[in-house]
């Protein structure tokens, strides 16, 4: 177990040296100089060739690797070309956006896949369980800003109900959360009812039965607690796909947060955004992924991940 | 079932009535093989289907309501909606078969490798593909996109290179697996060049979970390059990309809806066609069941 643990530890900084390596010389292979860009359209060579300077861009690439990265580690991701401020800054400002809207997403998925899952698992094979699935099954099908689109005309634009874009109440908060919900949602209940449906066959819970515990009490505390490894599974290692979701939905309901600033950020070729969004969120996935296979580890000493 | 299987075989008339009753017991690969049939038979005979021109502009006919002359109504150019969707097929298809495609003709031949050599080689191809699965896919795809531009072939790059690392190490488990075969072992020590074995031994026998996965992430590459679409960072106006029509639609909620409901059905029916398929083959071949 610790040995398990260690390798995992050293392997997590070999992998963010690798993820921003990568991220930094796709952005140095971005067309355009970035010199020119942060000095502005109208600079002298004098200027741009001062902001080269400035920027390190005159320096090997190794060197200005070095550079990013010492940055990066003391916080610094450079400076905004769109609005000259600091990108940390710039990021701090959105992040509480970004993981309200996240985690509201993620409890509502969990609040409605869990028992979705169980319902599936104890009526196997009858109508609740083929709803189920089939619900599971066109839950991962959907296009989530197809879904969100569809909610806006029916409860922001016909019915007026909701606000149609921003954030600007608790209010704003039900439609985006719904949306970025749909696709763990499914995934959690289809794992849930796998999982359920295994641990409801062992010997254990035949015990239980034959003892007279009450069918509740079965399936929530006896199958439940041991159908959570696989659910503790998907919710930490499909971070990824939240992440991945919440900028669609992001961009969609004008959120405030950082996955609509780097979909911005393409469209003003601010690369330092690009860049440190990109290093901040693909960190997030990694520490999470590791934490889930930490929990796992911790749950069930017969799952290693090799 | 009141007959066993031999029973049936037995008294049934021949191929026919083998062949659907084996169709009716892998529902999965029948809805879900059925679904795609018929799309990618829509998309190919899409002019047999609808006179009207996905590209052709009638200003005058403009956000129609549904009709017989235009069964999904049209657009804020009038362009006719359900030959934009019908033709959209042919792109999205498209996606599937270059991306996935790409992210095969990668994927496999690096993890077939990873697994046969080991050591050191193995490590620095995990290792590599480690860091492209560290990133969320739409986030990655956004990056490559931002580097190579806003463009229908860049995105399906993109797309494609996010997806490598789920067959680099789906086919290295394979070989893993396959390579402690005895009947490995016995080419290995009968002095089977290592190429051959990559390709003859490994390979054949590797193609079976490969088949199930790409047609699981046929449904991711629809919705990944229809997301991206949408946010402008993939297929460029005037294309009927199923993602970028939903872009222009976006713009007239309350006034059309047609304009994103269609295209978004058609992804959903296609993705959950694809899913459906996935799943139906993986049980077939999953040799627990």
């Amino acid at each position: 177990m610790k040995a398990y643990i260690l390798k995992k530890l050293l392997a997590l900084p070999l992998i963010l040296i690798g993820v921003s390596m990568l991220i930094f010389v796709a952005i140095r292979a971005l067309p355009g100089d970035p010199a020119r860009m942060m000095a502005g359209p109208e600079a002298t060579q004098e200027a741009v060739d001062n902001m080269r300077t400035r920027l390190g861009l005159d320096r090997s690439i190794a060197e200005q690797y070095g550079q990013f990265a010492y940055g990066a580690v003391r916080g610094d991701l450079g400076t905004s070309i769109k609005s000259k401020l600091p990108v940390v800054d710039e990021i701090a400002e959105r992040m509480p956006f970004t993981l309200g809207l996240a985690i509201t997403a993620y409890l509502l998925a969990i609040a409605i896949g869990v028992p979705a899952g169980m319902i599936g698992a104890i009526y196997r094979h009858g109508w609740p369980d083929q709803a189920v699935m089939l619900l599971a099954i066109a839950g991962a099908s959907i296009a989530n800003f197809w879904l969100a689109l569809m909610a806006m005309n029916t409860f922001s634009v016909s019915l007026g109900w909701l606000p149609l874009l921003g954030a600007t109440s608790w209010k704003s908060f039900i439609l985006p959360a719904i949306t970025l919900a749909v696709l763990p949602m499914a995934v959690i209940a289809r794992m849930t009812r796998s999982s359920m449906i295994e641990v409801l066959a062992r010997d254990y819970i035949r015990t239980a039965r034959a003892k007279g515990v009450a069918p509740g009490s079965i399936y929530w505390s006896h199958a439940l607690r041991n159908a959570l490894i696989p659910i503790v599974t998907i919710v930490g290692l499909n971070f990824g796909s939240l992440i991945g979701g919440a900028v669609v939905t992001e961009s969609v309901f004008n959120w405030p947060g950082i996955g609509r600033l780097l979909v911005d950020s393409v469209r003003y070729r601010d690369y330092p955004i690009i860049q440190g969004v990109t290093l901040v969120a693909v960190t997030g996935v990694v520490v999470m992924n590791f934490l889930a296979e930490m929990a796992i580890a911790a749950l069930n000493p017969k799952i290693r991940f090799d | 079932m009141a007959m066993s299987e031999a029973e049936k075989v037995a008294s049934g008339s021949g191929g026919l009535r083998r062949a659907l009753h084996w169709l009716a017991t892998h529902k999965g690969i029948t809805i879900g093989g059925g679904l795609i049939g018929i799309i990618v038979l829509m998309a190919i005979f899409a002019p047999l289907f609808t006179s009207a021109d996905p590209y052709s502009q009638d200003l005058l006919s403009t956000m129609l309501e549904p009709s017989w002359e235009h069964p999904f109504g049209t657009d804020d150019n009038g362009r006719d909606i359900f030959a934009r969707v019908l033709y959209g097929a042919r792109i999205s298809l498209l996606e599937v078969v270059l991306s996935v495609g790409l992210a095969v003709i990668v994927g496999v031949p690096l993890g077939i490798l990873s697994g046969m050599t080991g050591r050191y080689v193995d490590q620095a191809i995990m290792w590599c593909m480690d860091i492209l699965f560290a990133f969320p896919g739409i986030v990655l795809a956004i990056l490559i996109v931002s580097v190579l531009g806003t463009s229908l072939v860049n995105l399906l790059i993109a797309i494609a290179i996010f997806s490598v690392p789920v067959y680099a190490r789906l086919s290295r488990n394979l070989t893993l697996g396959l390579k402690a075969m005895d009947y490995v072992e016995a080419a290995i020590s009968l002095g089977v060049s290592r190429h051959r074995i990559m390709t003859h031994y490994i390979l054949r026998n590797a193609i079976g979970p490969i088949i199930v996965q790409s047609t699981l992430t046929a449904g991711t590459v629809i919705l990944s390059a229809a997301s991206l679409s949408f946010l402008g960072l993939g297929a460029q106006p005037p294309l009927p990309e199923w993602g970028a029509m939903m872009s222009d639609g976006r713009n007239y909620l309350g006034l059309n809806i047609y304009m994103s409901l269609f295209p978004g059905l058609a992804i959903m029916v296609t993705v959950l066609g694809f899913n459906i398929l996935g799943d139906g083959l993986r049980d077939l071949l999953d040799p627990r069941k």
